[in-house]
């Protein structure tokens, strides 16, 4: 999912090195630092093993969001509806990545990608998007990964639940099935229900009219902020009673604020349909910032399977102290021998008392204290 | 010359340094990362119009050109890029291009070994005398308090060739052959390391002096020779701005017993007295990596080097504050104080306090206010 860690050369895939050998050949003469590392100088988009994307269409539909229609390079290899893909920019010199699910069917004729972001006050990337995306920007780009999507066998009855800008990977899987349909692929039928603050609050109101009127499929908008949905109130029962009787025997996509997939897992608890229920987990909770200097929450090392309690130590010394070995030098800040990825959490830098909480974010552990909660890639 | 300084003096110099550090910091940015890209930029163009050029090579005034690109094209790769990247420099861009973890150099020493040795041994402990290895690279004798024996007659041959074989030194380095003679190391231990040099200087050979000189066709012998002399052309270079970091004259030295719990302003105080500059002008400071800044650089190791010549001034005026020495001259000078001092150090009876100048000793006095 992160792009920081280098990506291994891949010699498989993407029918690009049918001539694998030249390549090879172009590889050692280009040794060390690539081929990509001379050709992304002449143009970004020639990167011969990195996939990046240029923009090539650029809506704002709402006040606070923007929709990008993406032009992956051709080392894409598609996406499933419901997958997220992260994006990849360069903000006042530092590299930014965060995940966004297409929006669009994963069918679409011309391959294009279609992201819908919103602008969330404290969302460096989606304000950078929201202001500055134009067509010609390039940006990094993933594979798709996630396990949110439809199943190969399409069930018969689909119920996708959406709030906010949760609305994006559902209808993925809404102009999928409907792109299905129309080539006779797919008679089944799909019910979306999506939550709003107001009309004025979502995307893409023209093309959900559009969809509406086809056959076998529904779409419901209920406004938390008043009364002109076709719903009121927030979700329960009687809302899925309404407009999808058949949920129990159904499968139901859930994504939006976590208030939403709450509400909808303890309602397919209680009735004892949870295996029904599928829920996009990507967006990371943002953990409560403790206060410096108090030794609370946990550290995590995901890789070496260990956790601890923090201790207040540095991470470097709590790692050894769990029993583990993590390369290091100098141990004052200066060699970057022990740097490591810190996935998740706040770490205050002992040196400055500066603390930091942007995800997947290099630390050097010999002078970095975990505030909280901390998972690092060790 | 002894300069006496208080414990609290010494934690006040550390506390404006720390400043210092952490304004440029706070202010890195788009303008950092264009800088970068910019050189990185150069450096591609000059190789790969070097390499170019040499296709027609058979002509003096190409080939002469494509070593004069092929010559710059590694001194940037190796010094204001490679140097500086692998330092961590532009590690807070999050760019795996530019990632001190991730970049390797156009040099036959592989990256890791390098930053092992430099940017922890070298940096950490940088003129300790035992433990900083970039002392004499382990073949020098570079100070006083080394003890003379024969061998060191040969110190000005030595120095030659590692000049010019200066990055097969920088690859061996990591071996410690002088710890494995002095039976504190074995072969064997140096197994990994070994197999890590032998990819790394197979690739580079296979590039310099196998490919691109057949490609050229019957060019062969002629690129191939471009190729070697733009190798030690940027060995030179390497060598000459390296060795006027840490040995010109007036450059202090240390004793492990005076290191042992230094504060960080005692640490900042070595590092200031353990390291020399070099004037000159905006490109000589970039074609030295900055390293022309080897005081500032030894400071803020990973602050990006651009940075360097800008905080320059306020490092030099708090020098003076303390009353420390700011040890700065001309390439000439530093380099002529080097060889006089390499040179002399052959011979027996040069030692403490002899024709040599005195190095300046710090006498740390307890807080007089205690």
């Amino acid at each position: 999912m992160t792009t920081l860690l280098p990506r291994l050369p891949r010699r498989t895939g993407a029918g690009l090195l049918s001539s694998a050998r030249p390549l090879r050949m172009l590889e050692a003469l280009a040794t060390p630092h690539g081929i990509d590392r001379y050709l992304e100088l002449v143009s970004p988009l020639l990167t011969v093993r990195e996939l990046r994307a240029a923009v090539v269409d650029v809506r704002r539909s709402t006040a606070d969001s923007v929709t990008l229609t993406l032009r992956p390079t051709r080392q894409w290899r598609g996406f499933q509806a419901g997958q997220f893909v992260s994006v990849t920019v360069d903000i006042d010199g530092v590299r930014r990545t965060r995940c966004f699910s297409p929006a669009s069917s994963q069918h679409r004729a011309d391959g294009l990608v279609e992201l819908t972001v919103k602008a969330h006050a404290d969302g460096l990337v989606s304000r950078y998007l929201f202001e500055h995306a134009r067509p010609g920007l390039v940006v990094g780009l993933s594979q798709a990964g996630g396990e949110f999507r439809l199943p190969a066998q399409r069930p018969r009855r689909v119920l996708l639940i959406s709030g906010g800008s949760g609305i994006t990977p559902v209808l993925s899987m809404l102009r999928t099935l409907c792109d299905e349909a129309e080539r006779g692929e797919y008679d089944g039928e799909v019910t979306l229900l999506h939550y709003a603050r107001s009309a004025s609050d979502v995307p893409y109101t023209a093309e959900l009219d559009e969809l509406a009127g086809r056959d076998n499929v529904r779409i419901v908008r209920v406004y938390t902020s008043d009364d002109s949905g076709e719903l009121t109130g927030r979700l329960d029962e009687s809302h899925l009673a309404a407009v999808a009787p058949w949920f129990a025997e159904g499968e139901t996509f859930v994504c939006g604020p976590a208030s939403l997939h709450d509400a909808v897992r303890e309602l397919y608890e209680t009735r004892g349909i949870a295996e029904r229920l599928h829920v996009e987990e990507f967006r990371p909770s943002l953990p409560g910032i403790a206060d410096p200097g108090t030794a609370t929450g946990t550290v995590t090392f995901a890789r070496s399977d260990v956790r601890a309690a923090n201790s207040g130590a540095t991470l470097l010394e709590q790692a050894e102290a769990a029993g583990l070995r993590p390369e290091h030098g100098c141990r004052m800040g200066i060699c970057f021998s022990c740097t490591q990825v810190r996935t998740s959490g706040c770490t205050r830098d002992v040196r400055s008392g500066e603390t930091n909480s942007d995800p997947d974010t290099e630390i050097q552990l010999c002078v970095s204290v975990p505030v909280g909660d901390v998972e690092l890639a060790l | 010359m002894t300069i006496t300084l208080t414990e609290e003096q010494v934690d006040e110099l550390g506390r404006e340094l720390d400043a210092i550090r952490q304004r440029i910091v706070d202010d890195l940015g788009a303008a950092d990362r264009d800088y970068i890209y910019k050189v990185i930029k150069a450096q591609r163009a000059l190789e790969v119009g070097g390499r170019a050029s040499l296709f027609l090579g058979f002509l003096p005034p190409f080939w002469l050109g494509g070593v004069a690109a092929l010559s710059l094209s590694k001194i940037l790769d190796n010094m204001e890029i490679g140097h500086n990247v692998m330092h961590g420099q532009y590690d807070w861009m999050r760019d795996p291009a530019v990632n001190s973890k991730m970049f390797e150099w156009d040099n036959v020493c592989p990256a890791d070994q390098w930053r092992h040795s430099h940017n922890y041994m070298h940096h950490t402990f940088t003129n300790v005398l035992g433990k900083d290895r970039d002392i004499g690279y382990g073949v020098l004798r570079m100070e006083d308090a080394q003890k003379w024996n024969p061998y060191y007659l040969g110190n000005p041959i030595y120095a030659f060739l590692l000049m010019m074989l200066f990055e097969w030194g920088v690859m061996a380095h990591d071996l410690e052959v002088e710890n494995i003679i002095a039976g504190r190391r074995t072969w064997a231990e140096t197994r990994e390391l070994r197999r890590g040099q032998h990819r790394k200087a197979g690739r580079q050979v296979l590039k310099d002096y196998v490919l691109f000189p057949a490609l050229t066709g019957p060019l062969l012998l002629s690129t191939l020779t471009a190729n070697a002399t733009a190798n030690v052309i940027r060995n030179i270079w390497a060598f000459s701005i390296i060795f006027c970091g840490h040995f010109p004259t007036g450059v202090a030295t240390f004793t492990e017993e005076e290191t042992e719990n230094e504060s960080r302003g005692q640490w900042y105080l070595r590092q200031m007295l353990g390291s020399a500059n070099i004037t000159g002008g905006p490109l000589f400071h970039i074609m030295s990596g900055n390293l022309s800044h080897q005081i500032e650089h030894h400071l803020f190791p990973d602050l990006p080097a651009r940075r360097y010549p800008e905080i320059a001034p306020e490092v030099r005026a708090i020098c003076e504050k303390y009353g420390l020495p700011y040890n700065t001259g001309r390439l000439s000078k530093q380099l002529g104080s080097v060889y006089k001092k390499i040179a002399k150090l052959a011979l027996p009876f040069h030692r403490d306090g002899g024709v040599d100048e005195a190095a300046v000793r710090i006498v740390r006095t307890e807080a007089a206010a205690a």
